[in-house]
């Protein structure tokens, strides 16, 4: 076949074009725009270049807070991925009970994130809280407000707490989606439970795996308001985590200039961390 | 190794059920001899799935028992079972090797390296996989991941029986033919109990010493491919086996004779007797388009009957003709002269059935 050479043929992808600038490239432009001047007022402005790229790149505090920021992101993810996949595998398949199990484990999902943080914000408190209570019965001198780690704990709890139940969803679609036969087939070869798990569930959960690893790395690597409605960050920086810092430089300090340097730093290390890990997994699948 | 008896076995996937037609399995009775290359022939939902599974343990009947040399098994699971079974769709472990799906049965139960290395090697020979086996079973064809399926049945030398349930549905009619051949070639060899479920007549004949046709839940007739081509015990196998199949015509039995109206057919008498005995009126007569006999003039024991058309087969031609209504078929051999029009036929009393209730009359002529 020979090519047919129309050029108009691109018009129609000006509708997309249009709105994908209009959506997301317009306005990160305007942060690049902040990122390489200084701007006192709409008519005083200086070009610095890589300043306040410089400043950022080099500033400790934001080092501990990414830091701080990984080390809670990997933690929610170690926890949320094995737990959803084990709530999943424990749900019923069949009947009402499967309804009902549906409703109960979503019921987290549907509630808004600065709600969750006052829920817990008075649930982990020993005078009011049950949860604070329980602690105090068990003998732990529990208190968020002045322990940076109870803190730092109370906040992994509420995002598990929050966030296990959309991967227990999405690997529970992802287990329905297997065929009845695979499992009759694996009883007939004799194979263990664990056999079955790893050989037959666990392979066709890659894909949904993937979008919920994703998906919650992304979520906790912005996390904000949680943290914030709890302790406000604290105790000390410890539940400081990157979105807080961001916060607290552009409108605490209204530094604009290295906020938007930072939020560019921000955007391109969320970008590479996906972009490695999807293609690392994407590797590993193919045929060898 | 094992014989296979199904005593008084029914099964339902109904909570209440209340009539027959609920029934997936009607109560049968059946017994596979150890050693045997059986086909187990039906039309599709005719629960030849289900008894299957039932066999395996994959599904607990609902009555009745299921005996592997007469010690029952019906609490036993599919795993303590050791049967194997292939499925119609392919089922292979995606993340695994070739060499692995094939080894894992084995490996599951324990069996040291170096034999299973022997014994896959040897499945893989017979079923052309040798230069695949480092291959994941996920970038395979789906053939190729069909005969990994049934190498995995193959594998285990431990089998009481390999149930293998339509398994060439998805597999090239060329491949298909040359696999059928392998299993046969491997039932010779190992002499396992082999059930081979499938829809197709002609796949069951070139497999199977002895064929179970099945029909609403039941098994009709249970014997060897000629046997259900001369004699069908049911007007079903009449018309499922054989092409084109059995015709059927209604007929009155009187006091001597069939009658079709105005043309009549003399029964044998032993027949004739048992046919009263049962107070039996109304019958079906079947006869097979083979064994319809067709004169080239008049005849004392021809009816003479208007021909409809003529279809010709290349090695042989079909005959339809109008008999009392009904259409009917006839086989000429090539050289037979082609009637125009008109037609003798007659209808051999030795291959002319009488069928009550769907059922084969039968009487001991000797
Ligand atoms: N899991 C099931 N639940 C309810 N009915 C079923 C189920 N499996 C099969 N059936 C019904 O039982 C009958 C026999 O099915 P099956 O054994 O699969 O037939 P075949 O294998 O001969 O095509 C069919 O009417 C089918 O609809
Ligand atoms: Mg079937």
């Amino acid at each position: 076949m020979t090519k047919v050479e129309n050029n108009k043929a691109w018009w129609l992808v000006m509708p997309v074009f249009l709105i994908v600038a209009f959506s997301a490239i317009i306005p990160l432009m305007t942060v690049v725009n902040y990122s390489v001047q200084d701007i006192f007022d709409p008519y005083t402005r200086y070009f610095v270049g890589t300043e306040w790229f410089k400043q950022v790149m080099t500033d400790s505090r934001l080092h501990d807070a990414l830091i701080r920021q990984f080390i809670y992101s990997f933690t929610i993810l170690a926890i949320e991925i094995p737990l959803g996949i084990a709530v999943a595998l424990m749900m019923p398949t069949k009947g009402r009970g499967a309804s009902l199990a549906l409703i109960l484990v979503a019921i987290p999902l549907l509630i808004p994130w600065n709600v969750v943080g006052t829920i817990w914000q008075i649930f982990g408190r020993a005078d009011i809280g049950l949860f604070g209570a329980m602690m105090a019965e068990l003998g732990i001198n529990y208190n968020y407000a002045s322990e940076p780690m109870h803190a730092w704990l109370t906040v992994v709890l509420m995002d598990v707490w929050h966030w296990t139940p959309l991967v227990a969803l999405l690997c529970y679609s992802g287990l329905r989606a297997i065929p009845e036969v695979y499992y009759q087939a694996a009883r007939i070869d004799k194979a263990s439970r664990w056999a079955v798990f790893r050989y037959i569930q666990l392979p066709k959960l890659t894909n949904v795996l993937i979008i919920g690893v994703l998906l919650r790395f992304m979520d906790s690597f912005m996390i904000y308001t949680e943290p914030f409605v709890l302790t406000g960050g604290g105790p000390g920086t410890s539940t400081t985590f990157l979105s807080q810092s961001l916060v607290q430089q552009a409108i605490g300090q209204f530094d604009l200039g290295p906020a938007a340097a930072f939020s560019l730093v921000y955007f391109l290390i969320i970008l590479l961390v996906c972009w490695v890990f999807y293609t690392t997994i994407m590797n590993m699948q193919k045929d060898k | 190794m094992a014989e296979i008896t199904l005593n008084s076995l029914a099964h339902t996937y109904s909570d209440n059920p209340t009539k027959p037609e609920d029934y997936a399995i009607r109560e049968m009775q059946h017994i596979w001899h150890q050693g045997g290359a059986y086909a187990l022939l039906g039309p599709s939902g005719c629960g030849k799935s289900t008894l299957l599974n039932i066999i395996s343990g994959l599904l607990e009947p609902s009555d009745g028992e299921v005996l592997f040399d007469g010690k029952r098994v019906n609490e036993l699971k599919p795993e303590e079972r050791n049967i194997a079974q292939v499925f119609q769709f392919p089922v292979v472990y995606d993340t695994m090797t070739v060499y692995d799906n094939l080894a894992f049965p084995l490996r599951n139960i324990g069996v040291p390296e170096h034999k299973i290395r022997s014994k896959v090697l040897e499945v893989a020979e017979i079923l052309e996989l040798s230069d695949q086996l480092k291959r994941k079973a996920k970038g395979l064809s789906a053939d190729q991941k069909q005969k990994v399926s049934m190498g995995r049945g193959l594998v285990r030398d431990d089998v009481s029986a390999i149930l293998f349930d339509e398994p060439l549905t998805v597999i090239d009619p060329q491949l298909k033919w040359k696999l059928r051949r392998k299993l046969k070639q491997i039932h010779e060899q190992f002499n396992i109990t082999m059930v081979y479920v499938t829809h197709d007549q002609l796949e069951a004949s070139t497999f199977a010493d002895k064929i179970a046709v099945m029909y609403q839940g039941q098994i009709v007739q249970f014997g060897t491919p000629r046997e259900l081509f001369e004699n069908p015990a049911h007007t079903f196998v009449g018309y499922f086996i054989g092409s084109p199949g059995m015709n059927f015509i209604d007929a009155t039995v009187t006091e001597k004779e069939l009658s079709f109206g105005t043309h009549t057919l003399p029964l044998h008498p032993l027949l004739l007797k048992r046919l009263q005995d049962m107070d039996a009126q109304q019958v079906k007569v079947g006869i097979r388009p083979e064994f319809v006999h067709v004169w080239d003039g008049a005849n004392d024991d021809a009816f003479l009957v208007d021909v409809d058309f003529v279809e010709d087969l290349g090695t042989y031609k079909i005959l339809t003709f109008n008999f009392h209504g009904i259409l009917m078929k006839a086989r000429l051999s090539e050289d037979q002269k082609v009637p125009q029009g008109k037609a003798y036929v007659s209808f051999p009393e030795q291959w002319t059935k009488v069928y009550v209730n769907e059922f084969l009359v039968e009487v001991d002529h000797d």
